[in-house]
């Protein structure tokens, strides 16, 4: 299962290691996304959540000797950019009308 | 004259132009007199000038091109013992389906000859007498669209070559009579008068449309050819038992047209249009439209003799049923709805005991004795203000003259009274019932015609003899336009019937001879001249007998409130039950109403409530309940919280994970 890729010396860490580092991340992230109220928080702890997976992508890649993963991380990164830029601009543009990004006190989508 | 279709596109143009211009017209003249509580004041002169030309002069054109064709046509034709070949001139292929095409297609034949140059003429002149009667209507340039459009269907049916285009001539009419009869749509018994016809006429239609597919189904084409077809008697397919079911369908069809038993009821309502309207379509023309289809068809009535025999029947006890109404009735125009009626019952029993040449022959002289007879009524119902009540007459004659010896002249001709159009053709249906030796049917006719002769010259004594009552006083006659088209008509009433003169009074029956290439003429029953004179002197001496019973009880009315001499009220007296039977028209529309209206509309209370409102509006209540029941509790779960909808999303995944690893 695990291959090399050439001219790359095998892992002086175990990759069990860097899995366990992994689910930490997320789970981390999640917790911050589901607990906090402030706006900001919750996207930095899904930005933590995507750095995450980001970090278990690698891991397998370099594991399979598979140079997939690496390339779908640049895409993750590319995307959470993107994705930072709208939502950071939905919240300035929210905190502008509703002087708070407390997403307790924005609950207008209902009903 | 090689462009028949021209003929019936004229009035068509006519239409839409009066019709697009009277549109206009009348929405900028809402605009400006708008919230106005007073009724429109008539259309100012320029106006009436253009729709009066375009209306009058699209219907006049049509009428010289008709006779530009039907002239030569006539006059080879009686030059030739055996009468010539129709002319039928196709103009485009209308629809197609495999072997089987209807095409828009005209015939000129010696049926439709006939029929043009009266309905062009008639036509014409009372466009010209609506001219003078309509123009203090507000209505003017809508009512001569309407009438433009009448003359154009007339005219398809006339001259079409086929069922399915007669067919749409035949609707073309019956709008048209709906769209006139209530041209006064905001008065509601006009409205419903023309409700009224228009379902009747659905009746009659319906058994007109299944009696096309019958021509189709039997024939294998339904274009005129079937007519020679049905001659040599080569049918597609069917048993007598088929023939005799198209029969009686297609004379179904021509019993609502032609207001006759049990379809009758529309015409005497259809009174409430203008009185123009009452001549030209519901006396003239569109009415005997039924009987020109069974002149049509009369190849295939004749081998149905049994279909025959119950036209015969159907016609005679309409003609007698009608005319006793019309003893009893005091508005002028409802006298002459049911005397219209009655002789439509003529015209059928003529066809139906065989002699068609004779029915279409009255056709003839009807058109012009009774559109005479109606625009003098409205001539007289115009000088007195729109009264049409004959009990507030009387004594018009000497007020308004050239109404009263036209309308004299047309009601001598239609009581058949020697030698005026009347005479001929009553004579001729009359010695042919006879001839047929139906005469049990020749009595009813006999009694009918005198009946005809009491009922018009009670009309007649009513309204220009005695005295006058009510304003009558302050009549005074009528425009030229009106009172020229009654003297042409007046003068045709007296002179039509010498197209037709039997051979028994020294004649040749021209009008039968002319007419022998058209339509069937089964075997005739020869009379012997004796018998034949004594009949005709017969039914002269029981319309002169109507004629003089009329006059000594309605013509010497007393004081100036009296409208019936002490005879007829004594006379009304003593048939007690039956006399007041008679004056309440047999209360026909009452039962009609108790055994056709009041169950049909039991059963569409029954499906409005217990189907309709119960049913079909439970199920779509109850599927709206549903659904919102179902949204009454979901919406709970859209709390607006996006933490909620986090962890939802979380569990969820959760659970999907779960699902995974244990699977």
């Amino acid at each position: 299962m695990t291959g090399t890729l050439p001219g790359v010396a095998p892992m002086a860490v175990p990759p069990g290691a860097f899995l366990v580092v992994a689910t930490l991340l997320f789970a981390i992230g999640l917790a911050g996304a589901l607990l906090k109220r402030n706006a900001l928080s919750i996207f930095l702890s899904i930005e933590l959540m995507l750095n995450a997976v980001n970090l278990l992508f690698l891991t397998y890649a370099r594991m399979r000797g598979d140079l997939a993963g690496q390339m779908i991380v640049f895409f993750v990164i590319a995307v959470a950019a993107a994705e930072a830029a709208v939502g950071l601009a939905i919240f300035v543009a929210l905190f502008r009308v509703r002087r708070t990004v407390d997403v307790d006190k924005i609950a207008l989508l209902k009903w | 004259m090689n462009r028949l279709w021209l003929i019936p596109i004229l009035p068509l143009a006519g239409f839409v132009v009066n019709g697009l211009v009277a549109l206009v017209a009348s929405s900028s003249r809402a605009e400006k007199e708008l919230g106005a509580d007073h009724p429109l004041a008539p259309l100012p002169y320029s106006q009436r000038l253009f729709h009066g030309v375009v209306g009058v002069g699209s219907v006049g054109l049509a009428a010289v091109l008709s006779f530009a064709a039907l002239v030569p046509y006539v006059l080879t034709s009686l030059k030739s013992p055996e009468g010539i070949a129709p002319v039928v001139q196709h103009v485009y292929t209308w629809m197609a389906a495999g072997d089987y095409s209807v095409d828009v297609a005209f015939r000129l034949d010696a049926l439709s000859a006939l029929m043009l140059s009266f309905v062009t003429f008639v036509g014409t002149l009372i466009h010209v007498y609506s001219v003078g009667y309509m123009q203090k209507d507000e209505g003017y340039g809508r009512y001569f669209a309407y009438l433009n459009l009448f003359m154009f269907a007339m005219l398809m049916l006339v001259l079409a070559d086929n069922l399915p285009l007669l067919f749409v001539g035949w609707e073309g009419v019956g709008l048209c009579s709906y769209l006139l009869i209530g041209y006064s749509y905001d008065q509601d018994f006009a409205a419903a008068a023309g409700k009224k016809a228009f379902i009747a006429n659905r009746v009659g239609d319906f058994g007109m449309v299944l009696g096309i597919f019958g021509v189709f189904a039997l024939f294998g084409t339904a274009d005129f050819s079937f007519v020679d077809l049905a001659r040599r008697q080569v049918l597609a397919g069917g048993a007598p038992l088929g023939v005799y079911a198209v029969c009686v369908l297609l004379f179904l069809g021509a019993c609502g047209k032609s207001a006759q038993i049990p379809l009758y009821v529309w015409l005497p309502d259809a009174m409430a249009g203008p009185t123009p309207v009452s001549a030209l379509i519901h006396a003239a023309t569109m009415v005997t439209a039924g009987v020109y289809l069974v002149a049509r068809c009369s190849a295939l009535f004749v081998l149905a003799p049994d279909a025959l025999t119950l036209v015969a029947w159907i016609g005679a006890g309409t003609a007698i049923f009608a005319a006793t109404i019309g003893l009893a009735q005091n508005d002028i125009k409802k006298v002459l709805a049911y005397s219209t009626v009655s002789q439509l019952g003529y015209m059928f029993l003529a066809c139906g005991v065989g002699a068609f040449s004779a029915g279409i022959f009255h056709v003839f002289t009807h058109a012009f004795f009774k559109a005479c007879l109606f625009l003098g009524s409205g001539s007289v119902i115009l000088s007195l203000h729109h009264e049409q009540d004959m009990r507030k007459m009387g004594g018009l004659a000497a007020r308004i003259p050239q109404t009263f010896r036209t309308m004299l002249a047309a009601t001598l001709a239609i009581a058949g009274i020697f030698p005026l159009a009347g005479f001929f053709s009553k004579d001729a249906i009359l010695g042919a019932t006879a001839a047929s030796n139906h005469w049990a049917l020749y009595a009813v006719g006999l009694f009918t015609a005198g009946l005809t002769a009491f009922y018009m010259f009670r009309l007649v004594s009513m309204t220009f003899f005695g005295k006058a009552r009510g304003h009558a006083a302050e009549a005074h006659e009528s425009p030229a336009t009106m009172t020229i088209p009654l003297i042409i008509l007046a003068a045709l009433s007296v002179v039509a019937g010498f197209v037709g003169i039997p051979a028994a009074l020294g004649g040749s029956d021209r009008i039968g001879r002319f007419l022998e290439a058209s339509v069937a003429h089964p075997e005739i029953h020869e009379m012997s001249r004796t018998l034949e004179v004594f009949l005709m002197l017969l039914s002269l001496g029981v319309a002169v007998t109507g004629l003089v019973w009329a006059w000594r009880w309605y013509g010497k009315a007393g004081g100036p409130e009296e409208a019936v001499s002490p005879q007829a009220h004594a006379f009304y007296e003593k048939t007690g039950a039956l006399g007041r039977l008679v004056a309440n028209k047999w209360n026909v529309d009452e039962g009609i109403e108790a055994l056709v209206l009041s169950p049909f509309r039991k059963i569409g209370t029954f499906l409005w409530r217990g189907i309709d409102a119960l049913f079909i509006d439970g199920i779509a209540n109850a599927s709206a309940f549903l659904v919102e029941l179902a949204g009454d509790l979901l919406r709970f779960f859209t709390t607006g919280h996006v933490r909620n909808y986090a962890l939802a999303f979380t569990l969820g995944v959760a659970v999907f994970l779960v699902y995974v690893w244990v699977r």
